[in-house]
């Protein structure tokens, strides 16, 4: 370094120095830039591997504390400028809240078959309401908060899980599989990561379109460790789609911990490494939620490119019906973000402190949804289930003419041995379908 | 590319006269691509053109027609085409229209269905189908059940095509034949072309459709030439999908097969003619749906019959045409059990003489003939 600093100081003997190593006539001196096709930075004699336990990690984006206090010197958030949305974003926390209960409930008294709840990430209702309604979601499954944040009526959650005749799936699908096309919610599909490489192509169709939308995809934490997530991330990054990943990272895949997922800093790094830019923000905070999608939506369509938020949260339930968390994580643990730190309890804490909510509000807004809830609920359980012959229907665009003929034998099986499917009297009446 | 190794005659359908043997330098101009004029005196009007270029145009005119069509996959655009099937295609419509990929077959693939989803008609490459296995979720979970699973409120019309089945000297990773794997599915079409006719018709009428349908081609057919009628060259020439195609009609015995193989059976299909047996080839051209009716007529007809394939003869398509027969009207009709000629069942061996011995070839398919009618070999 001293040698460098002296050199610089006598600019004739640098400059003599730069011509006697110069390489052979025409190229570039080499101790410049790197000029490796792709190179973006500088070259270095300093022999240093990236650490990368030496990093503090990317921060957390935070403006209300756990207390429901905005914090010290942060910004007045722009979803508390609104408080008839404050309002109605908590209504709707509340209600999939509750509608999560009911419904998990059911499950476990054998009347639906499975079912998967929301506890501990409603907040992601903040995330949806700052999104335009045609923006198109390509989800995980544990993001019912996002349609019903859009409006999708309680009895069409209910219907798609009782699998009856009002399902928009029309019994196609296991519980929670929801999509709507009036919402711009593609039906949820179980592989995971699958929809990721999906969004970035919406995206692209979307780029090519130019129709001002944007593509949001949700992911979890174990599902950004497939090949999918890498492609998909890669892909939006090089072909510049307008697509806004969001990744749940609440602490679990099943009863996998985010210790044993990765051993970076959690997905919010691996963003910048695809050139994708990436905020990390606190999932449990409504109010840096609802900021963090507008940014992000602003910068996929001014500037036609992916951005990636990774939404800090904790999975407050079992992964589903069919896991017992207590078997992988301490009562402990759970209890403390239960009673401290999930969006429900913050927003409320907020709401409460700026005189928007009372416990009166709390007590008096629960039981009216509660009541509802169960009403769609029975009403839901007693409706048909489709004409069983609506099976063969949907397969292709046209029916092919073997697999009507296998439609019209088990018609008329069903009709000659109605005797023996007692389950029919809950079905719609038999008859061939287009 | 490769010159075929016999030099047969290759029919154009069945009410011309057969045509003379062509020379080998005939033929080596034809495989090369150069349509240079008529060949055939009594075929006023017919043009010559290779597979290759069948489906290179197929998919210039589809992507000129329809600007929601579009090609993607590895190196389709500036190196054309592993094996040039987009010769030309990115210089003339550029990069909105021919995409190249990173190499994520399970990426791009995912990335294709999702814009399908949003409307787009994309032509997703492979540039084999052994590489599909990487993708086989999306081709599968994605695309062929995500109409059926969203009660047909997400549409998902792509093409995925490639080469399909054994090249030469490529061993086992790269040979394998994924008929039965995608035939298999519901929610999928399935189709495999043999000719230029074919191959044009076919891949014309997959983009078109709304269903998600797989194309598999063949390397070796790439660079055949085969005569085109006239209706062939019109931009809308299409095949109807799920419809097979007598190429000879014989009385004696139906040879079934698909793709390459058909080739086969009209070779073997002359020989045998030396000799009085009249074989009826049937080439498939769609395997989902498969076209029943055209087999069990087929069949009723002839009273014997043989399936030639390159699939391991665990369930491959024999397996199912066996069946499909068993259950029809026609199984009363048969004089002789089916016979399916398949693939030998080991994954594919590198040296030429052992994959040679691991594919039904010509003179197999001659002796599995004979055997099959009870006639004594010449």
């Amino acid at each position: 370094r001293l040698r460098q600093s002296l050199l610089g100081r006598l600019p004739g003997l640098s400059n003599a120095r730069r011509l006697l190593s110069a390489p052979p006539s025409g190229m570039p001196p080499d101790d410049e830039k790197p000029m490796f096709p792709g190179s973006r930075s500088s070259f270095t004699t300093q022999l240093d591997f990236i650490h990368p336990e030496n990093f503090e990690g990317i921060p957390v984006y935070r403006l209300v504390n756990r207390r429901g206090d905005l914090v010290d010197g942060a910004p007045e958030p722009t979803l508390a400028g609104n408080k008839d949305l404050c309002l109605q974003v908590y209504e709707t926390m509340l209600q999939l809240n509750i509608m999560d209960k009911i419904l998990y409930d059911s499950q476990r008294q054998g009347r639906i078959s499975f079912y998967m709840t929301s506890f501990g990430e409603e907040g992601i209702v903040a995330n949806a309401a700052a999104l335009n309604p045609n923006d198109l979601v390509f989800c995980q499954y544990r993001e019912s908060g996002v349609l019903m944040q859009r409006g999708m009526e309680l009895e069409r959650f209910m219907d798609q899980c009782y699998s009856n005749d009002s399902d928009m799936n029309r019994g196609r699908q296991m519980p929670v599989h929801y999509g709507s096309k009036d919402h711009s919610f593609v039906t949820v599909s179980s592989p995971l990561a699958t929809q990721m490489p999906q969004a970035s192509g919406a995206a692209y169709a979307f780029k090519r379109m130019q129709n001002g939308l944007c593509v949001v995809c949700y992911f979890g934490d174990g599902s950004a460790s497939e090949g999918d997530a890498h492609a998909a991330l890669n892909f939006a990054a090089t072909l510049d789609c307008p697509v806004m990943f969001v990744c749940r990272n609440n602490g679990y895949a099943i009863s996998t911990p985010t210790s044993d997922q990765y051993r970076g800093d959690g997905i919010a790094i691996r963003g910048p490494a695809f050139g994708i830019p990436t905020v990390r923000v606190d999932g449990n905070d409504v109010f840096a939620l609802y900021e963090v999608t507008q940014q992000a939506r602003q910068l996929c369509l001014t500037e036609m490119r992916p951005t990636l938020i990774e939404m800090m949260t904790y999975r407050l339930g079992h992964h589903s019906t069919s896991d017992d968390s207590s078997a992988y994580r301490s009562v402990d643990e759970l209890s403390f973000w239960d009673r401290e730190d999930n969006p429900i309890i913050r927003m409320r804490k907020f709401l409460t402190k700026r005189g928007w909510w009372s416990d009166e509000q709390e007590t008096a807004t629960k039981q009216a949804i509660r009541k509802r809830v169960l009403q769609k609920f029975a009403q839901a359980e007693k409706r048909l289930k489709p004409n069983p012959m609506e099976m063969f229907s949907d397969v292709w665009a046209r029916m092919p003419p073997r697999l009507r003929q296998q439609m019209e034998d088990t018609r008329r099986h069903l009709e000659a041995e109605t005797s023996h499917y007692p389950e029919l009297k809950n079905y719609k009446p038999i008859a061939d379908v287009e | 590319y490769l010159i075929p190794l016999s030099s047969s005659h290759y029919p154009v359908n069945q009410t011309t006269m057969h045509r003379p043997s062509l020379s080998a330098c005939q033929l080596i101009l034809r495989s090369f691509g150069r349509s240079g004029g008529n060949i055939v005196a009594s075929r006023r009007f017919a043009s010559s053109m290779n597979v290759r270029d069948a489906l290179n145009s197929a998919m210039r005119e589809e992507i000129e027609r329809d600007p929601n069509v579009f090609l993607m996959g590895e190196e389709v655009a500036q190196y054309e085409g592993a094996y040039k099937v987009s010769k030309g295609l990115w210089k003339l419509m550029g990069d909105k229209r021919v995409i190249d990929t990173p190499i994520t077959e399970m990426g791009f693939a995912g990335l294709a269905v999702g814009a399908a989803m949003a409307g787009l008609r994309p032509i997703c490459e492979f540039m084999t189908f052994n590489f599909s296995m990487q993708a086989i979720d999306h081709v599968i979970n994605s695309a062929a059940k995500t109409y059926y699973m969203s009660a047909g409120d997400v549409k998902v019309p792509i093409v995925f095509r490639g080469p399909n089945g054994a090249a030469a000297g490529v061993a086992a990773q790269h040979s394998q034949d994924f008929a039965s794997w995608y035939s298999h599915c519901p929610g999928l079409k399935v189709v495999s072309p043999w000719n230029s006719e074919d191959a044009r018709g076919l891949l014309k009428a997959a983009i078109r459709d709304n269903d998600p349908v797989v194309c598999l081609e063949n390397e070796m057919m790439y660079g055949v030439s085969f005569e085109v009628s006239p209706e062939c060259e019109s931009k809308d020439f299409l095949i109807p999908i799920g419809k097979a195609k007598i190429e000879i009609p014989g009385n004696h015995i139906s040879l079934i097969s698909y793709g390459k193989f058909v080739g086969l059976c009209v070779e073997a299909a002359a020989e045998l003619a030396k000799e009085g047996i009249q074989c009826e080839v049937l080439n498939l051209r769609t395997l989902r749906p498969l076209d029943e009716e055209a087999i069990v007529k087929s069949v009723m007809k002839t009273h014997h019959v043989v399936t030639v394939e390159s699939c391991w003869p665990q369930c491959g398509m024999g397996a199912e045409i066996a069946a499909r027969i068993m259950e029809s009207q026609a199984f009363d009709y048969l004089d002789a059990p089916l016979t399916r000629m398949t693939g030998a069942d080991v994954p594919m061996p590198y040296a030429q003489a052992l994959e040679a011995a691991a594919l039904p070839q010509v003179a197999d398919i001659v002796r599995v003939v004979r055997r099959t009618l009870n006639r004594a070999a010449k």
